[in-house]
């Protein structure tokens, strides 16, 4: 843990993108995160992702509840606007920004016990309602900042660092986001940044709710045998359906596959996912396939990760509402006001 | 025995419509009443319904009142008896002299009716099987002949309630003729059959002129309009739902892009009022006017929201349409109990602005006013209707709007400024008003970032637990909720006509009813100065008028005297200087109760004594 402010100098011969940012313009303050922490690779990776698709780091707001997880948006795009909301209630208050002005990406960084536990009914309602959000779950199973209680997505069966037994069942984030209508869904692993940037990067392309869940193993509370969410069980655990590679624009797929292992789906944007299938069976279209294969390996003890679910024509808030293309907070007073005439007329309906 | 004469007033009297919920009478209540206002006689209708869609009992009462006496009155000279259940209680609220007006198809017997009263039998029943075979038409329309009757039994005038009949089917033009059919059904059959006029009567006046007829709710709904809401939230809840039903129909005719059909705003009906409150939040800290409608219930589940945006100074409007707490109270009756929960919401030490609007003109005004004063105070607005305003049509004054008037979106730095090298630092009080700058997120590439978090944070919005900045920060939320006092609305105040030694504050919905209470006083002898409280936090002229004073009374609707205590508290009054006048059993305040309450009051002060205003 350190207070210790980031220098803000860096090597002149680092790679810029093409607004010419380099890695440390999309970088924020210190983690006061312990180190290790699996928090702090998928801040990493929202740094490469937004970096690699040359994001201006001010057109991204970045909300979060409270908890471990929702610290992390001090940690990147230390340019951005950020929001530290209250427990739980960052679905509420992403929306509410969204709606005000749907030009800017929402990013909301939450964890498994303020989306899960106490947040449980925005988390649901916010990708019920199609937002267009990349929402990103750091799962980690427990409470880290109130030291290594469990949360709503800990394993039945699984012991805490105390040897304390969880027999509750357990929420499954992943799957709820399928059934109520989220238009991207995937799983990830902090530990493997090579599936996740690419993840981040084709959420953030996404035009509607997209969700990841990012197992993201606590390194003080839940890092230890009998936990299914540790680095170790994790990896021996995981079972990725595809590897994606996020291509911008209208680019053409260079490298060769062996036919039937490679699904691309456009994007609304022209942008392209070329998935490379690990799992011959696996089809990222089909939703409700999606949750019976995700049943049935979570029955095995196995955890599915990858772009499980993406619809290439997904609906968002704005268009259910209609609204007007401009940002609802650049309208004025012209735009906004009826006006005393028409105040008369509506005087004159009241008599 | 004493014999009573029956009540003969002219323009002056209460209807009560006693009907079973959910049996289409609502309509014909209103255009009866709607007719009265039409022959220039004010009207102040309320509805007393139950929480409930069909079945229980409802009550529409029509108080006219010539000389504009807009509160309730209390008592009943011509009650329409309509439903069977209630029958025996309403009978017995009839003022002696009074009028019973009910459905005889099956005749009452001689024990279940008064012998100080007049009876009107019409056998509605009757008359409806004779005419329709429908059930529902039966049903429906028997709200109708009954205002039929009352047209000949009051005189009134016919081409108006024909009139109005036109204007409500207008487009719907092949029911109008039934609706005058069935009116005429009833008229006839009482011209032919009782001896009209009775005692009660109207008579064509001119005391309405410009006035409008509306309810609180749509009032400040449309103020939400004109005052630039883009962001609508809200959870239903009554009395509060109809704020954001009206805010979508005004939005409906006046927000949609004649060009694209899109829509310039955006109402999400949210899960609960967290999410109301939420949203609000959300939209508001990135540059959109929002605000949420609710009730009690509601401000008890927004508290720690509330917290933060007043920790975090993210402006939000909450419409709070009181209703009688705690809990779930009584969700339908009236009462000005919310003024606790508000003034010091959330956690921690917190103080809110609240306005008081005394009626849908007010509801109107203060509702458009409190985006500016969100924006400008980066502060959540409470707007503190209740049941009575809200739902109740009022007679008041029309509606206005400035065009010059330019929305005051408060201190906002912007792109320009930050290029041009402007110092930014979000809780930096740079004009010694207590209020900062603040950015909308995306303004700038590298300069105005900042995290909004409800933890403590320094000047320049960096996180800190040190004591020094964060009592920095604390002292200026004070200053700031000091500079709020010359911005919200002042207190409107009434000198009595002779020197007074005491005095009245009151506030809201009360207003009507104290207006009309103060010439009965007056007509006892007895001089008091009065002071509508329009706003929280007091205005100077509060403090003054409480220093001018021996003997304060501070009237309102709740059981503990809130406002009484806030005047306490903020204003550090001696609690024995303030009699509380409290009226809270879910109905109105009304004249009557507050001239007795303060009639007794005096008369134990000694102060000239005076007999008690009859009831």
């Amino acid at each position: 843990m350190t207070y210790l402010a980031k220098p803000k100098f860096h090597h002149p011969s680092l790679p810029k993108n093409a607004l010419g940012y380099t890695h440390r313009d999309y970088e924020g303050s210190i983690s006061t995160l312990c180190a290790g922490c699996g928090h702090d690779s998928i801040s990493a990776a929202i740094i490469e992702a937004c970096f690699e698709l040359a994001i201006e780091p001010h057109r991204v707001a970045k909300l979060s509840g409270i908890g471990c997880s929702s610290k992390t948006p001090t940690y990147f795009l230390g340019h951005s606007h950020g929001f530290n909301s209250v427990h739980g209630r960052m679905p509420s208050v992403l929306t509410g920004a969204n709606l005000a002005n749907r030009e800017l990406i929402y990013l909301g960084v939450s964890g498994d016990g303020d989306s899960a536990s106490i947040g449980f009914g925005q988390f649901a309602h916010a990708i019920r309602r199609g937002v267009d959000m990349v929402y990103v779950v750091e799962n980690n199973g427990v409470y880290g900042l109130t030291k290594g209680q469990f949360s709503a997505t800990a394993d039945r069966g699984t012991k805490s660092k105390r040897g304390v037994m969880n027999n509750d069942s357990p929420i499954d984030m992943v799957g709820i986001a399928l059934q109520l209508g989220a238009t991207f869904v995937a799983r990830s692993f902090s530990g493997d940044k090579a599936q996740l940037v690419p993840l981040i990067k084709a959420a953030i392309s996404h035009r509607g709710a997209a969700f990841i869940d990012v197992l993201s193993p606590c390194i003080a509370f839940n890092n230890h045998a009998g936990s299914t969410k540790s680095f170790d069980y994790v990896r021996e655990h995981n079972q990725a359906v595809n590897k994606l590679d996020y291509l911008l624009g209208r680019a053409p797929i260079a490298v060769d596959y062996a036919p039937g292992t490679l699904q691309v789906v456009e994007q609304h944007d022209g942008s392209k996912l070329v998935l490379r299938k690990l799992k011959d069976e696996y089809d990222v279209s089909d939703r409700v396939a999606a949750m019976n294969f995700l049943a049935r390996h979570a029955a095995k003890g196995q955890v599915v990760t990858g772009l499980l679910y993406v619809d290439n024509e997904p609906e968002d808030l704005h268009l259910h509402l209609a609204t007007v293309d401009r940002s609802l907070n650049s309208l004025g007073d012209a735009d906004l006001c009826p006006g005393a005439a028409t105040l008369e007329k509506i005087n004159a309906s009241l008599r | 025995m004493s014999v009573i004469s029956p009540i003969r007033r002219v323009n002056d009297f209460v209807v009560r419509f006693a009907n079973v919920n959910g049996s289409g009478s609502a309509s014909a209540n209103e255009l009866f009443a709607r007719a009265v206002l039409r022959m220039g006689v004010p009207v102040a209708p309320r509805n007393i319904f139950p929480s409930n869609i069909q079945g229980l009992p409802t009550w529409y009462e029509v108080r006219v009142s010539q000389a504009g006496h807009l509160g309730a009155r209390g008592g009943v000279d011509l009650m329409v008896a309509m439903n069977p259940q209630t029958f025996d209680k309403d009978v017995a609220s009839i003022e002696p002299g009074g009028y019973l007006l009910y459905d005889s198809t099956r005749p009452m017997p001689a024990s279940r009716l008064r012998h100080d009263i007049t009876t009107v039998g019409v056998p509605l029943t009757a008359i409806c099987n004779a005419e329709y075979s429908d059930p529902r038409q039966r049903q429906l329309f028997k709200n109708i002949v009954y205002v039929g009757a009352l047209s000949a039994l009051l005189d009134m005038d016919m081409a108006e309630i024909e009139r109005l009949i036109g204007e409500q089917f207008k487009g719907k033009d092949k029911l109008i003729q039934p609706n005058v059919h069935a009116l005429q059904l009833g008229r006839s059959w009482v011209l032919e059959n009782v001896s009209c006029p009775i005692g009660l009567t109207l008579a064509r006046a001119d005391a309405v002129g410009e006035r409008i007829f509306l309810e609180g709710n749509a009032a400040a709904a449309l103020g939400a309009v004109y005052g630039g809401a883009t962001v609508c939230a809200w959870y239903p809840i009554t009395p509060s739902s109809s704020v954001a039903e009206a805010f979508t129909r005004y939005c409906a005719r006046h927000r949609i892009d004649p060009e694209t059909g899109l829509h310039k705003y955006a109402i999400v009906q949210a899960e609960d009022e967290l999410a109301s409150i939420g949203m609000v939040i959300g939209a508001a800290w990135n540059g959109a006017r929002a605000f949420t409608a609710t009730s009690g219930p509601g401000i008890s589940l927004m508290q720690e929201f509330i917290g933060l945006a007043y920790f975090a100074e993210i402006p939000a409007v909450i419409i709070d349409v009181q209703r009688a707490g705690p809990s779930t109270g009584m969700p339908t009756r009236t009462q000005q109990c919310d003024l606790l929960s508000c003034a010091y919401a959330s956690h921690g030490d917190t103080k809110h602005v609240m306005v008081f609007p005394e009626n849908p003109t007010e509801s109107f005004a203060f509702a458009a006013d409190a985006f500016d004063l969100a924006d400008r105070l980066q502060t959540p607005i409470f707007v503190m209707l209740d049941l009575e305003i809200g739902m109740n049509h009022h007679l008041c004054a029309p509606l206005a709007w400035d065009d010059s008037r330019r929305y005051d979106r408060g201190k906002v730095m912007t792109a320009e400024e930050l290029e041009a090298g402007r110092d930014f630092g979000r809780y930096l009080d740079v004009d010694g008003d207590g209020i900062p700058y603040r950015t909308y997120p995306g303004t700038h590439p590298t300069k105005g970032g900042f995290f909004t978090r409800g933890t403590s944070r320094d000047r320049y919005a960096r996180y800190t637990e040190e004591g020094a900045p964060y009592v920095d920060n604390m002292q200026r939320l004070l200053k700031k909720f000091e500079t709020a006092k010359a911005v919200l609305p002042r207190p409107v105040r009434r000198d009595a006509q002779r020197p007074a030694k005491a005095g009245i504050i009151y506030y809201g919905s009360t207003a009507p009813a104290m207006d009309e209470a103060i010439g009965m006083i007056e007509a006892e002898g007895q001089h008091l100065d009065m002071l509508r409280v329009r706003a929280f936090p007091f205005h100077q002229d509060v403090e003054d008028f409480i220093a001018r004073h021996q003997t304060l009374f501070v009237v309102e609707q709740n059981r503990d005297g809130q406002m009484r205590t806030l005047l306490v508290n903020e204003c550090g009054i001696d609690p024995a200087r303030l009699i509380p006048i409290l009226h809270y059993d879910g109905t109105p305040i009304t004249a009557r109760f507050i001239a007795n309450a303060i009639g007794a009051h005096l008369d134990d002060l000694k102060v000239t004594p005076i007999r008690k205003i009859g009831a």
